[in-house]
Order: structure tokens, then C-alpha cells, then sequence
């Protein structure tokens, strides 16, 4: 008879490497295979899916519901400021060295009567003060207070025509994110734009808007994450569909990929 | 051959809850990897209704050390180097990267939040839909009941149940028949617990949900603490998974798998 050492050992120490081995090229293969599927236009479609049903939803659960408001105690002492914090350019410096006295915000697209307006004009409008919190889609939020026209306000001057589907801000900054260089937008729908509290505001903490947030106006969209509200816009137009815009998907981050409905 | 009584054999797991186990391993692998994927967009955690520095429970940053960055984290007031995992870690091209967490936990594997998020609400809507389903069967087949709460007797037990657990003494024959308590203990507080307070948390994080029921999340301790739970929860259920895997490998891996996999389980003898 052959002898044989310890067979039960070997055996069991073959099966653990084994096992190990397995273990391994399973998690590997899980998380490469992950990878894999991010870059396929078809795989990221069908978990993109998901957006449309958590709209709907969400949509259902508090259709013109009201974001929470603060107390002034609950004001962060530093509004944190995110992106860009100074648009580059001679444009928006001339801007800046004059107080914004020859700036305009021109509103056209889909309405009966474009028109543009000053800073003055604008402060002169019916305005809203609001505690809100901002929330980052990178996970921060920031609580500070707004004040500003309600878009309604300004879309009832011009006059929306029935067919506009989307309102789309036109920002002064260039944005530069990898190898896409593009100037910043971004759309709501008309619910959005209709609702109490979206506002074009040009304070914050009671004070002038500040350059790093914004100056001279930002947009302020409280039940959507931070990049759904647009700083330093100087063009708000009326459209049916994004197909003529950047990449057709209906803002800046959104033709890099971020999600067009931004309540979660 | 017939050296003893066959080894007993019994139909353990039904289809749906085999169904479902697997399902809920899938789901909860991609919500762990694009959870840690979202969390390296910002990794830092707070304890209230915003971000700032005097609120901030948990950091994973870097601190520069000469020319070199160095991976610390943060907890509280205290700092711990973390080095080559938390804070900067080795990317998929095998460069040095400062990342909260490292790639190979995440998914996608390198910095990409847009993808991170597609991942996660996909499959927490899976997550979701699959847990409701396992709540109407465990409740409607009785499984609830039968298996999951433990009997008077067996609470009264639980001090040698957990003497048992630590000294890797499985019950064998008829006695492993029955989940003992422990193993209730964890499954009843991870799915009726951790898993709805998680849910909740990452639905505080939702600023249109935030908007549908006044100053809800306030009861939570404010958005930046549901964020917070949210993350604990999900530590938890990291543990959870490290020890039923455990427990699965110790008491009869293959036995276990084929279990879940035909539902068919031979009793340890």
C-alpha cells in the first residue's frame, strides 16, 4: 500500500485555496463586471429607468408641497459656495466693476412678449423671503435665506405660451469638466417654475447676493439638489424640448450623465 | 454502504424565500458599492440639519506629510492613519489616488457620482419592492411566526444560545431543525429594524420627500443626520452580512449553499 500523508489535511487545505480562490474571482468578477455595465449605453439606460418611476412617485407623494423653511438660528454662517465662484471673462468683470447697472435678464423662447429686465426692475418686483436648506447632490447641505421674484411672477409678465414644456436658465459661467467645456444651464418643467417657493433671487442672508453664489442672480428650485438651481443666469427661455440644447439633455450635468430630475 | 441511517434530508428553504435571498445578495452588494461611490462625493458625515465643521462626527481625508499625501480619517476629535484604504488608496491603473474610499470597494470603480447614483436608486427600488414581497410572505406563509419568533423557551435560553455561538457549538440533528435565538434575534432586528430605519434615512435625503410631510425629517435629527444614519445602518448591515457568512461557512458551506440554491438541507449530524 502506498503511503499517503495526511490526506485529510492536503485535501482541505486544496479545497480552502480553492474556495479562496473562487471567493476572489467572483468579487472580482462582480465589481469588474459592475464597471463593465457603467459604460454600456444599454445597461446604464435600464438603471436610468429607475429616474422616471422615482419622479412619478415623489411627484404623487407631494406634488405642490411645500420645501421645510427655517428660522433665521438655523442660518449656516458661511453659505458654502460650490462650482464656480467667479464666471471668467471681460463680460461678467465689466459687469461686476459697474454694480450690474447695465446687466439684463432676458426671458424669450415660448412666450407672447420677450423682454428683458434690469437689476432695479427686477428689485422693484413683489418679492419672497425664505429660510431654506440647499442640499448638494456631493451630500452637504447648507441652510441660508433667499429672497427674490417668484419666477411665476416674471413668467406671468412675458407670458408663457401653453406649448412651453420646460423653463431653461442660460448661466454667465463656462464650465470645464474634464474634456467638456460647455457654458452652465439648466431646465425645470412648469410645475416646478409655477411652484410658491422657485425663485430668481438677488439676496442672501439679507445682503447682496454674493459673487461665489451667484451675483447678480441665481435661481432657487428648493425641492431639487443644489445643481438644479443655477447661479449667475442671464437668460431664462421658454422651450418644448431640450433637443437644441448642449447635448439634448437638458442641462449642464445632466449631458454628463447626472439625472434630469433632481428631488433625490 | 449502509454504515448508519442515512443522513436526513428536509425541504428547508421554500421557492420565493430562495428567490428572494438571492435577489436581496445582488441588491445589497450594488447598494453597498454605489453607496460607498455616492459617500466619496463628500466624505464626511454630520450630526444635524446641515454641514459644518463643528457638526462633523466622521472625516476621510488626506494630510499632507512633505510632498507626500497621506490618508487619515477622522472621528470625532481623533485622527487614525488609514493609509493605502481610507483617505488615499491604489485606483484601478494602480496609481495612488485620495479617494474616501478605495476603488475596489465601489462602483464604478473610479470617482464617478452621476453613475454612483444611477446604480443605487436602481437598486433600492429592487431592494425595496423585493423587501415588501419578503414581508407579505413571511407574514402570509406563516414563516413569521413559526420560525422567526422565538418561543418563550427559547428566550429563557439565550444565555447558552450565546455561549454556543462563541465557542462555534451548532446544535446537530433535530435541534438544528429550528433557527435558534440568536439567529432570530439578528434576522428580526435587520428586517425590521436596521433595514426600514435605512430605508428612511436614505428617503430623508430626498429633498422633494423632505417637502412632502412638514419638517418630518427633524425627527430623524435633521437631513445631515438621516445622512449619518444612513451610513450606520448600512455599517450594520455590513456586520450582519460578515457574520451570517460566517455562520454559513462554519456550519456547512456547501450543506448551506445548496440549501438556498434547491432548498434541499441535510441535517448536521
Amino acid at each position: 500500500m502506498r503511503p499517503v500523508r495526511n490526506p485529510p489535511f492536503e485535501h482541505r487545505r486544496e479545497r480552502r485555496r480553492l474556495l479562496r480562490a473562487g471567493l476572489a474571482a467572483v468579487a472580482g468578477g462582480a465589481l469588474a463586471g459592475c464597471d463593465a455595465l457603467s459604460h454600456d449605453e444599454r445597461a446604464v439606460r435600464v438603471l436610468g429607468s429607475a429616474e422616471a418611476l422615482t419622479r412619478r412617485v415623489q411627484r404623487a407623494l407631494a406634488g405642490r408641497a411645500m420645501a421645510q423653511e427655517f428660522t433665521p438660528a438655523d442660518i449656516a454662517p458661511v453659505f458654502r459656495p460650490n462650482g464656480t465662484t467667479r464666471p471668467v471673462g471681460e463680460t461678467y468683470s465689466a459687469h461686476l466693476r459697474d454694480g450690474f447697472a447695465n446687466w439684463r435678464l432676458q426671458v424669450d423662447g415660448l412666450v407672447e412678449r420677450p423682454g428683458s429686465f434690469t437689476l432695479a426692475q427686477l428689485r422693484a418686483m413683489p418679492s419672497r423671503t425664505q429660510i431654506t436648506r440647499h442640499d448638494c447632490v456631493e451630500g452637504w447641505s447648507c441652510i441660508g435665506q433667499w429672497t427674490g421674484v417668484r419666477l411665476s411672477h416674471v413668467l406671468q409678465l412675458v407670458g408663457a405660451r401653453p406649448q412651453a414644456r420646460y423653463v431653461v436658465f442660460h448661466c454667465m459661467d463656462v464650465m470645464d469638466e474634464g474634456d467638456y467645456r460647455a457654458p452652465y444651464y439648466e431646465s425645470v418643467d412648469m410645475d416646478d417654475a409655477y411652484h410658491e417657493q422657485t425663485l430668481l433671487a438677488w439676496d442672501l442672508n439679507g445682503r447682496r447676493l454674493p459673487v461665489e453664489n451667484g451675483a447678480p442672480l441665481r435661481v432657487r428650485v428648493e425641492r431639487q439638489l443644489g445643481y438644479k438651481q443655477p447661479k449667475y443666469v442671464q437668460r431664462i427661455e421658454l422651450v418644448d424640448s431640450f433637443a437644441a440644447l448642449g447635448r439634448g439633455r437638458g442641462g449642464y450635468w445632466e449631458d454628463l450623465g447626472y439625472s434630469w430630475y433632481g428631488g433625490i | 454502504m449502509a454504515s448508519g441511517p442515512a443522513p436526513a434530508v428536509i425541504y428547508r428553504h421554500r421557492l420565493p424565500v430562495r428567490i428572494m435571498h438571492w435577489v436581496n445578495v445582488v441588491c445589497v452588494l450594488a447598494l453597498l458599492g454605489s453607496g460607498l461611490q455616492i459617500f466619496n462625493a463628500h466624505p464626511a458625515l454630520y450630526w444635524g440639519k446641515d454641514s459644518r465643521p463643528e457638526t462633523r462626527v466622521l472625516e476621510i481625508g488626506q494630510r499632507r506629510n512633505g510632498d507626500r499625501l497621506v490618508g487619515i480619517t477622522r472621528v470625532g476629535a481623533h485622527e487614525f492613519p488609514t493609509h493605502g484604504v481610507l483617505g488615499v488608496s491604489r485606483g484601478p491603473d494602480g496609481a495612488e489616488v485620495a479617494r474616501g474610499f478605495p476603488s475596489w470597494a465601489t462602483i464604478p470603480d473610479g470617482q464617478w457620482l452621476a453613475l454612483g447614483r444611477l446604480w443605487h436608486f436602481f437598486f433600492a427600488w429592487l431592494f425595496v419592492l423585493n423587501g415588501v414581497a419578503y414581508l407579505l410572505w413571511t407574514i402570509f406563509s406563516g414563516h413569521l411566526q413559526r420560525d422567526l419568533v422565538p418561543t418563550g423557551r427559547e428566550w429563557r435560553g439565550i444565555g447558552r444560545s450565546v455561549v454556543d455561538h462563541l465557542l462555534l457549538r451548532h446544535p446537530t440533528g433535530e435541534a438544528a431543525l429550528r433557527y435558534n435565538v440568536m439567529q432570530n434575534i439578528a434576522y428580526l432586528s435587520i428586517v425590521f429594524i436596521v433595514l426600514p430605519l435605512l430605508i428612511l434615512c436614505g428617503l430623508a435625503m430626498s429633498p422633494w420627500l423632505n417637502a412632502a410631510l412638514p419638517g418630518w425629517v427633524d425627527w430623524l435629527g435633521g437631513r445631515q443626520a438621516a445622512r449619518t444614519l444612513h451610513f450606520a445602518g448600512a455599517l450594520l448591515l455590513i456586520a450582519f452580512v460578515l457574520v451570517h457568512v460566517f455562520e454559513v461557512v462554519v456550519t456547512g458551506l456547501v450543506n448551506n449553499l445548496r440549501s438556498m440554491v434547491t432548498g434541499y438541507w441535510r441535517l448536521p449530524r
